[in-house]
């Protein structure tokens, strides 16, 4: 429970992780609530990255608590995590370009018909691209064609894809590494606003950026790491040059609010 | 759904289709034409330059010189489409027919034990050779390479001394020597119309019942007709010479079912996922390992079916079975029908395509009576010129595609 009375979907408290002599991330809190964007900022090896794949399940922490819900998890690997509920989408996509819109977000979950179809596990495609139109529409993506193979499409298009996929397994948490790197103007503003989307259908969502202007534009809090550690959290109130002070170690005392 | 929303739909699909099929067939996404359109030029010169090429005599021919190859080319097409590669399927081959012939002419076994014998020791060796590539991280080349060194020397082996064995057994030798009646074979060409026009029809049937977006009726009616016109004609010239053979209808049986698997299953779907992206793959659940095997098993079975015609065409087994040029031409085959090298992208029917191509070929050079020499290199450019159709035609639908 936190101030406003809501369980957080997610609650890290004192995570720690070594790898070796060299300390991840030392005693880390950190908190998502449901319908809330979480920007995840910081240096190279601020421990970021760390820190997804420990929620994730890639990595197990050292030491420290990790609550879904409200209840206290061990999350050991990455079914574990998807199992609870957590979808992680990684920079690279995890996509492949030689299938269509429909084959890619149905991949490892393919949908089969029913009676002897089910025995000679017979795709339903008809069923599978109808979901894959009712979810695109109920996110606001608009792609001209499911059946277009991903790989024709652009960075924007497929990012928006990799998301989609990561909600057919009715996750409450999302994860995003980097999801507007290297993406063009336009493409990086219909990603914001799919991210913006996630958060109206309740789910929490914790972004990875070094992008500030694309952070501000979407986060409900930002949570600066800086060697492993919180270096500082803000509101959207907050002025870009105190972010960065944090994210840099020039602020000092992490400007909390 | 209304009449009138039914209309509307109707009218939404109308500009698109025309100019979308123009604009797939130059972006090479329609490989399949092309090959065709290659096929004719090349039926058209050799024609021009033979007439016997075209008589019905020369064709039912040229049906039975594809079928060997044709099912070795299956399984290589599901090799390739993993992005790997088997070059061990011509020396496989002809291990497993020696084996058959063996077990069916030295030890008397029945020759349906023997076929089975023949392609389970193509289904073991699969297994063998996909577990060492999956198991030690092996590049499939180089495992495949192995066995192609060493599979030959235990087909002399199996042969023993005298190193040909003679097949005399009615039921192996008419695998490729049966041919059905004029009737028989009209009701087959039939019955395979009636089957792909319901399947094509219902399939439709089921989108717009669904509201999704279905393709043109009429451009399906075109396209039954076209299958109804080449179903119609190929029975008719085969009913002309000797009927429909028993081996074209394993080649096509072949081809349909693992069309089916590839395209219609969970399996084959994940066959063209691990070659495609099998990082991807594999954190989708996939198990990466399972479909490799399973396919480099499928692979040597075919290899192993592909030999057997082969004996039973060529009524014995001897040492040169399996090698020479035959393991080239069944990978050739494929690729030059627009399968790609790099994985994820082909058709089993690329096996049946490029297997005609290649012997329609062989064939017509053979009738002119020119030398080897000249069959080899016209073999080679013909896969060449294919190949760099193919790699320009990628490199357009790319940037076609990132607008």
């Amino acid at each position: 429970m936190n101030a406003n009375g809501s369980t957080p979907v997610l609650a890290l408290k004192g995570v720690s992780k070594s790898f070796g002599p060299v300390e991840a991330l030392s005693d880390v809190d950190f908190e998502v609530q449901p319908a809330e964007v979480v920007a995840l900022v910081g240096d190279n090896g601020a421990g970021k990255s760390t820190l997804v794949k420990t929620i994730a399940g890639i990595h197990t922490a050292d030491s420290g608590t990790i609550s879904f819900e409200g209840q206290e998890v061990h999350i050991t690997n990455p079914t574990d995590a998807v199992a609870l509920g957590i979808a992680t989408v990684y920079q690279d996509l995890a996509l492949c370009d030689n299938l269509d819109v429909v084959e890619n977000l149905f991949l490892g979950r393919e949908e089969t018909g029913e009676g002897p179809a089910r025995v000679l596990h017979q795709l339903d495609e008809v069923e599978m691209e109808k979901e894959t139109g009712a979810l695109l529409e109920n996110l606001a993506v608009t792609i001209t064609d499911v059946r277009n193979e991903v790989g024709t499409m652009s960075g924007g298009q497929r990012q928006q894809v990799a998301i989609a996929r990561s909600l057919l397994g009715e996750p409450k948490l999302v994860m995003l590494d980097e999801p507007t790197a290297a993406l063009g103007v336009r493409q990086t503003a219909q990603v914001l606003q799919l991210i913006k989307g996630l958060r109206e259908r309740g789910y929490g969502v914790v972004v990875i950026s070094h992008n500030l202007a694309d952070v501000f534009q979407v986060a409900d809090r930002i949570y600066v790491l800086r060697l492993g550690r919180k270096a500082g959290e803000f509101g959207r109130d907050a002025s870009q040059e105190q972010v960065v002070a944090a994210i840099t170690g020039a602020s000092g005392n992490g400007g909390k609010q | 759904m209304s009449t009138a929303d039914a209309t509307v739909d109707e009218d939404a699909e109308v500009r698109s289709p025309q100019l979308d099929l123009l604009r797939r067939f130059i972006a090479g996404d329609l490989a399949e034409l092309r090959v065709v359109l290659a096929l004719a030029l090349i039926w058209v010169i050799f024609y021009v330059q033979e007439p016997r090429f075209l008589s019905s005599v020369n064709l039912s021919n040229l049906v039975l010189q594809t079928t060997a190859v044709g099912l070795v080319s299956i399984g290589v097409v599901l090799v390739l489409l993993l992005g790997e590669i088997d070059l061990s399927v011509g020396a496989v081959s002809g291990l497993c027919a020696a084996i058959m012939a063996v077990l069916s002419v030295k030890h008397g076994w029945s020759p349906y034990l023997a076929i089975a014998a023949g392609v389970a020791a193509g289904t073991a060796i699969g297994l063998f050779q996909g577990s060492v590539f999956t198991r030690f991280a092996l590049p499939s080349f180089v495992v495949t390479l192995a066995g192609l060194l060493a599979w030959p020397g235990f087909q002399l082996e199996v042969l023993g001394a005298t190193g040909t064995v003679n097949i005399s057994d009615p039921k192996i030798v008419g695998l490729t020597s049966t041919f059905y009646s004029d009737t028989v074979g009209w009701i087959f060409a039939l019955v395979a119309i009636g089957a792909y026009a319901a399947t094509a029809l219902r399939a439709r049937q089921k989108r717009v019942s669904q509201g999704l977006a279905a393709q043109q009726l009429g451009l399906i009616v075109l396209r039954i007709g076209l299958v109804a016109v080449a179903v119609l004609v190929a029975v008719w010239v085969l009913n002309d010479d000797r009927g429909v053979p028993l081996a074209a209808l394993i080649l096509v049986g072949f081809c349909l079912v693992f069309f089916y698997l590839t395209t219609r299953t969970t399996f084959g779907r994940h066959i063209f996922a691990v070659g495609g992206n099998a990082e991807a793959a594999r954190r989708a659940g996939i198990h990466v390992t399972r479909v490799r095997v399973i396919v480099f098993m499928i692979a040597s079975s075919m290899a192993a079916i592909g030999g057997i015609m082969a004996a039973s065409r060529l009524l014995a087994v001897n040492q040169s079975s399996g090698s020479g040029d035959f393991l080239l031409l069944a990978i050739a085959g494929p690729v030059i029908a627009g399968t790609s090298l790099f994985g994820g992208r082909g058709s089993v029917w690329h096996a049946l395509l490029g297997a005609l191509v290649i012997t329609s070929i062989s064939n017509g050079l053979d009738l002119l009576a020119l030398q080897s020499s000249v069959k080899f290199i016209v073999t080679g450019a013909v896969l060449l010129v294919a190949v760099v159709i193919d790699a320009i035609a990628r490199r357009q639908r790319q940037a076609a595609g990132r607008v």
